[in-house]
């Protein structure tokens, strides 16, 4: 990280017609990124936008009950697609070009076709979600976007990822940080799962229950493996730099990346899967094994930010990483838990499912990829943050979100576990002993919109200010010329 | 020498190994199974469904049912239970043979017993214990046979018979076995709710049928239409507090009639090789008094699972 400097503090607020100097590589990655980073906040609001529909329709059911695109089946794929492919990997994608050119030393290459690619991607998206509203889901969890979406979406990550890979072999740096191997992995990684999934299961669809393995497959790789994959790349490179000290061992880094290389992209069969017993089996293995790597994570990452919350307190950024750590252990040890104390087979089908995913899309993805944005945007565009406090703010709302979108479903989960044990209960009973719960969590789901749009607002407001002071600073200079003409001639 | 290469083929290989494991093997191990026979009737299983149910899986997939329905029944072990035939021609043996058993039971219990065959005598043995037991009972001329009972969760709430099975799904694209339960299991909704007329009513109006039903309503699936000449045969036949006003009626349009027919499709209970089961044989012709038909135990009778079960 020896390019990088220090961020801006964040109750420093610079005055916000005033265009800094931008560094060469963050002039190379600005128009990309902000397309990418743009499209990430605007698919998030979108995202939560469905998901608050969808939210509403447990409480009562007939809530927009009549417009075939807006029943629930439609408008749940729509928002977890929006998040996935819309927010995650959009986010993602933006963090991974900067961070390879940024420890490379190097410039990005070919940011116009970068460009092009995210457009392709955002483009990709639209199609996908409005194709999903008309009833063209693929029915495959989180892989819902109907195959000629999928193409668009696979082109534009093509023309990005290529870009980073040229990126990445031409860095000045020699010298490897383990952010580069968790980042550069996954710029491999989302292609392969992604096309495998896409042919195997759109273009030449298997037979029977092994679609439904691969698509198991899939969404475990995708949500776990590249997720964590980026989110600890960034994690490795931020927090270091932002509290000044080295990373505590890079050998226990490397050892975090070997055990999530290895056992976690095993995992996402349930138990009660219809097929041959060997699957669940071994992906139960490998989830367990996977908390060597996830403890590892915590460890270090604990070492290097000092273990203690004050640090929290000094640094908004900063207390957007700790909590996507505390988030990522927390969510490796409850899918561990998932799988292991499933004994009846019907654990996992309870609201325990949807809380796991939350802790870690919101819980530590998300949280790890605002905190990056909030640090990337303004090197990018030489400007300050606009309203600073709001960081501070959207980091309060998220955290109290999340905690009140999960801890309602996973307390929710447990209930419907021991109910549903007792089978003189009848199913709906047990079904609506979740509904109080599910309340909290929706006043959780209202939080995170509320700091969804916070960012979104910063995010706009940096680019608003970017070309707000870049035009003052235009017409300065082309009236200023008007005003010498005027004066030699009077 | 620089190991960079070296060490990213090794990442790589890692990586691939779950694709190795999870998206190669399945294809080879389940991706070319074939049709099986059920056991021990021997019929051919599963058939492709009707081509209306196929366009209803698409209606079911387009609608995302999958989000709040799985189609996994689980089992979590298989009792035996042991069940009595024939009391066949020396029937003072099978009494003390029954008394060895059941010495809790009086001899006029035991005689009444063995008057209504066939009969469950003993339920949850092990697979030993029951051998055992049907052993002793055939000894003295009576026979008896083991009854492979599947428990767990989901089969006690009337569910399904017995866990499904890869052979279940064989034919369908996509196949969505669901991950939350948000709504009761489907995959074996045609068997316990076999009405057409029910699901097209729970369709348009889920509280209508099940009282505080989270379901959403599919309203969009049915036509509300002015009543031409006479009323169509497919009009739902609508509750009280439904009624529309005079002059109108509500006809499924084709697509819910294909999600009934898909849903009603659903029957997950043959028994198989991979899911053992004991189940009621088909009334047989009456040629022979000793038939084996007709065992109805509380576990094992569909019929307890007609009640709209939610």
């Amino acid at each position: 990280m020896s390019s990088a400097s220090q961020p801006t503090a964040p109750s420093a607020p610079a005055p916000a017609a005033q265009v800094a100097a931008v560094s060469e590589i963050d002039f190379s990655c600005r128009l990309p990124l902000l397309v990418l980073f743009i499209g990430a906040a605007k698919w998030l609001v979108i995202g939560w936008v469905f998901e608050l529909i969808a939210s509403i329709k447990f409480h009562s059911p007939g809530f927009l009950a009549d417009a075939a695109w807006l029943t629930y089946g439609r408008v749940h794929a729509a928002f977890t697609n929006s998040l996935i492919y819309g927010f995650c990997v959009q986010a993602g994608l933006g963090v991974v070009l900067w961070l390879l050119a940024q420890l490379g030393g190097t410039k990005l290459a070919q940011r116009w076709l970068v460009t092009i690619g995210a457009i392709l991607w955002n483009l990709g998206v639209t199609v996908g979600v409005v194709g999903i509203l008309l009833g063209d889901s693929t029915g495959f969890e989180n892989l819902e976007m109907p195959g000629y979406a999928s193409v668009l979406v696979f082109i534009g990550y093509l023309l990005m990822a290529l870009w980073g890979v040229v990126t990445f072999h031409q860095r000045r740096e020699r010298r490897l940080f383990v952010s580069q191997w968790f980042l550069f992995t996954a710029l491999f990684w989302f292609p392969w799962i992604y096309s495998s999934a896409n042919l195997l299961l759109l273009t030449f669809p298997l037979r029977g229950v092994a679609q439904a393995v691969v698509a198991w497959w899939f969404s475990d790789n995708l949500l776990v493996v590249w997720l964590s994959l980026v989110g600890l790349g960034a994690l490795f490179c931020f927090i270091p730099k932002l509290t000044g000290r080295e990373s505590h061992s890079h050998y226990m880094g490397m050892f975090a990346y070997w055990m999530l290389i290895l056992f976690a992209g095993w995992g996402g069969i349930p138990n009660s899967a219809p097929v041959p017993v060997w699957m669940p089996v071994l992906s139960t293995i490998g989830t367990v094994l996977f908390l060597l790597g996830i403890v590892a994570v915590a460890l270090n990452l604990c070492e290097t930010a000092g273990c203690s919350l004050s640090v929290m307190r000094k640094n908004t950024f900063l207390s957007f990483f700790i909590f996507g750590v505390a988030a990522f252990a927390l969510a490796g040890f409850m899918r561990a838990g998932l799988v292991l104390l499933d004994v009846n087979q019907t654990l996992h089908f309870t609201w325990l499912g949807p809380a796991l995913k939350g802790l870690n899309l919101y819980g530590f993805f998300a949280m790890v990829m605002f905190g990056a944005v909030y640090l990337i945007m303004p090197r990018l565009l030489g400007v300050a943050l606009p309203w600073p406090k709001l960081v501070r703010t959207h980091f309060w709302l998220s955290a109290a979100g999340v905690v009140l979108l999960v801890l309602p479903l996973v307390l929710s989960g447990i209930v419907e576990e021991l109910k549903f044990k007792n089978t003189n209960e009848p199913f709906l009973a047990v079904v609506r002993s979740t509904l109080p719960f599910l309340r909290v969590s929706t006043m959780g789901d209202l939080l995170l919109l509320i700091g969804h749009l916070l960012f979104l607002t910063n995010v706009l407001g940096m680019v608003v200010g970017f070309y707000r002071a870049r035009a003052e600073a235009t017409y300065a200079e082309l009236t200023a010329d008007l005003f010498k003409t005027a004066e030699a001639r009077s | 020498m620089n190991f960079g290469p070296l060490i990213f083929l090794a990442a790589f290989f890692g990586l691939a190994c779950s694709w190795f494991g999870f998206v190669l093997t399945p294809q080879l191990q389940i991706g070319r199974l074939q049709q099986t026979n059920t056991v021990p009737a021997g019929a051919v299983y599963p058939v492709n469904r009707p081509g209306l149910a196929r366009q209803g899986l698409g209606v079911y997939r387009a609608n995302g049912c999958v989000y709040c329905h799985s189609l996994q029944v689980g089992q979590t072990g298989t009792v035996c239970d042991v069940v009595l035939t024939d009391a066949g021609t020396n029937q003072n043996d099978l009494l003390v043979a029954l008394r060895k058993l059941r010495p809790s039971l009086s001899e006029a219990e035991d005689k009444e017993l063995i008057s209504g065959l066939p009969k469950t005598i003993r339920q949850g043995l092990t697979k030993g214990e029951a051998e055992a037991m049907v052993k002793t009972l055939t000894t003295s001329s009576a026979k008896a046979v083991t009854w492979i009972v599947p428990v767990g969760p989901d089969i006690r709430r009337g569910w399904g018979i017995r866990r499904t099975v890869a052979e279940d799904f064989l034919f369908d694209y996509p196949v969505m076995l669901g991950s939350q339960r948000v709504g009761p299991d489907l995959a074996n909704v045609g068997v316990r709710l076999a009405d057409p007329k029910w699901h097209l009513l729970h369709l348009y109006a889920p509280r209508s049928q099940v009282k505080d039903s989270s379901m959403p309503p599919y309203r969009f699936l049915f036509e509300k239409r002015r009543i031409e000449r006479e009323r169509s045969p497919e009009a739902l036949v609508l509750p009280p507090e439904l009624a529309l006003e005079p002059g109108y009626e509500i006809v499924p349009k084709p697509v819910a009639t294909a999600l009934v027919t898909y849903l009603l499709s659903l029957q997950a209970n043959e028994p198989l090789f991979t899911a053992p089961v004991s189940v009621a044989a088909a009334p047989a012709p009456a040629d022979t008094n000793a038939t084996t038909g007709g065992v109805t135990t509380s576990t094992n009778a569909p019929a307890t699972n007609s009640v709209p079960a939610k």
